[in-house]
């Protein structure tokens, strides 16, 4: 197996410009919403809203001023796939879709998905959506096919100003424990690493460096397993399903034998 | 906040909503079959027959509603076999990769079942019959093992939709691991309902239904025990009730489980038979919906 890959994302030099998010509809050919008609949705600079099976990069616009906008200042954000090392996705899949590639990334084969939408409501982040042309289930495949020819990932080649930073995981990490301590000293002492170690979901195959908390940008500030419930649910329903056989038996049994 | 409500829905609407109502009927009406097939007396043959004639079809319209529910529906054979290798696809973690497989043995189970209450009625008729339908006759060792197996995985359809809706990261669904039990009880209480109204129909006495009908008030008592342990599970999450849904499930526990309760506690000659299997029908539909779409708009 190749190295873990992944994107880091500096949201600290994020400038919004969206060039990761054009960058990745044109490579991955995804087609436009509302026939290409725009429309603006009035949320600052967001038109794109959401990650869907459309929409597999989102640049999300976090305005945060005072009343009088006297004091205040923007939070920009690249939101991706973040390729959990225990994927929700990947777990309830029922038809194998979804496959953990060699590079320790999450991908759905199109051309196996069947579009039950399990996976969508498994995901812990809203990441995955179905796509209405091909009527399957798509998000982010970290561009596996240009990974496969030695290619970055179409966003990080795009982005101008190294927000998006593609590389073996093991080199992110170290690139995002730097920044970190740079900013601390350079007195930004919320800036913190979100999913760069394996307490969250086992780690986060692209992970990010936020200077709020991830409610702030939208992201869960406890992602979780959905198999977590498995184990509970399938024993309350055990529990049910004998509480339901024993009144059965005993409202239909008749006194002694039924005569055969 | 909780984290789930970070999530996107899969938009699973009425045709979801009509499989989990639909399955709950399926194995729950097998389920009861087979417990009158095994426990009950021959006053009780009817009534076996209907739960059995009942639960194939029902499950034929689950298989239906299941694929055109796809964003590719051609691909269904996709949930058993993989693809690419021909290879049988289940993952027994994922709720509906195992279901489907409960899904299509039920199926099996039901149609043999079916195909004997057809032979034992035309053979009550002194209608001529087909010897293989018989097969699965309670008498044979073949069809008690059938109904056997039916029973148990008439019980798994009925629940494991409560399951699946845990296994998620979606809001209340995944907040609470009930919606098994609270799936499975209430697929009780409507196979019960749905067999008292098709006997009434069918001409049965009361006298005939008075066991059904007993079991279906112990397994409403179940049902809003599990719903009050289901709200009570989700904590500061089931504030998000206080709207229109909650209402809708207020409603369903006093019209579709109190009033029928009570209903059934005072019987009068004046009043039909029907109207409380009707209620409980009715709220077993409601439930499920008020479940799924009042997590799909968060």
């Amino acid at each position: 197996m190749a190295q873990p890959m992944g994107f880091y994302t500096d949201t600290t030099v994020c400038i919004g410009c969206k060039a990761c998010e054009v960058a990745c509809k044109e490579w991955n050919q995804l087609p436009a919403r509302n026939g290409g008609v725009g429309v603006l949705s009035g949320d600052s600079y967001d038109n794109t809203r959401q990650l869907d099976g459309t929409h597999w990069r989102h640049v999300k616009f976090v305005e945060q001023f005072s009343a009088d906008r006297q004091d205040g200042r923007w939070l920009m954000m690249s939101d991706v796939c973040k390729h959990c090392v225990n994927a929700g996705c990947l777990e309830v899949c029922p038809t194998g879709a979804i496959i953990r590639t060699e590079f320790d990334t999450v991908v759905i084969q199109s051309d196996t998905c069947n579009g039950c939408r399990d996976c969508i409501g498994a995901c812990p982040f809203g990441v995955i959506g179905l796509n209405p042309v091909s009527g399957t289930a798509q998000k982010c495949t970290l561009c596996y096919d240009r990974m496969k020819v030695g290619l970055e990932p179409a966003c990080a080649k795009a982005c101008p100003t190294k927000s998006i930073n593609f590389g073996p995981i093991a080199d992110l990490k170290e690139m995002a424990r730097a920044r970190v301590g740079q900013l601390h000293e350079a007195g930004e002492n919320r800036a913190h690493l979100y999913g760069g170690d394996e307490t969250m979901l086992g780690g986060l195959n692209s992970f990010y460096l936020l200077v709020d908390k991830p409610e702030a940008y939208g992201l869960p500030p406890d992602p979780r397993i959905p198999s977590r419930n498995l184990k509970p649910s399938a024993f309350w329903s055990t529990l049910g399903a004998l509480a339901l056989t024993i009144m059965g038996v005993f409202h239909f049994r008749e006194r002694g034998r039924r005569d055969v | 906040m909780s984290s789930t409500f970070f999530t996107a829905s899969p938009e699973w609407r009425w045709f979801i909503v009509a499989y989990f109502f639909l399955g709950g009927l399926a194995g729950g009406s097998y389920f009861l079959a087979t417990l009158m097939d095994w426990f009950g007396t021959e006053q009780d043959r009817p009534l076996v027959r209907l739960g059995y004639l009942i639960a194939f079809p029902v499950v034929c319209v689950c298989g239906l509603v299941l694929t055109v529910d796809l964003g590719r529906p051609e691909r269904f054979w996709h949930m058993l076999v993989q693809s690419h290798t021909f290879r049988p696809m289940l993952k027994t973690f994922s709720p509906m990769s195992s279901g489907a497989w409960v899904l299509l043995l039920f199926s099996g189970c039901a149609f043999v079942s079916f195909a004997a209450a057809l032979a034992e009625w035309r053979a009550e008729r002194g209608r001529p019959n087909w010897g293989i339908l018989r097969l699965g006759s309670p008498a044979a060792p073949f069809g008690r093992l059938v109904s056997g197996l039916g029973a148990i995985l008439g019980l798994y359809l009925a629940g494991y939709t409560g399951v699946l809706l845990s296994v998620t990261n979606r809001p209340i669904w995944a907040d609470t691991t009930l919606l098994g039990l609270t799936f499975l009880t209430s697929a009780a209480s409507t196979s019960a309902a749905l067999l008292i109204l098709l006997g009434t129909w069918n001409g049965l006495s009361r006298d005939r239904l008075h066991r059904l009908e007993r079991f279906d008030r112990s397994a409403l008592i179940l049902e809003v025990l599990a719903i009050a342990a289901l709200v009570t599970s989700l904590g500061r999450i089931a504030a998000v009730w206080l709207d229109g849904w909650g209402i809708l499930l207020a409603g369903m526990v006093l019209g579709g489980i109190a009033l029928p309760l009570l209903l059934d506690w005072r019987p009068t000659e004046k009043r039909p038979v029907w109207i409380a299997p009707a209620l409980v029908l009715l709220g077993g539909l409601v439930l499920r919906a008020v479940i799924i779409f009042s997590s799909d708009r968060l």
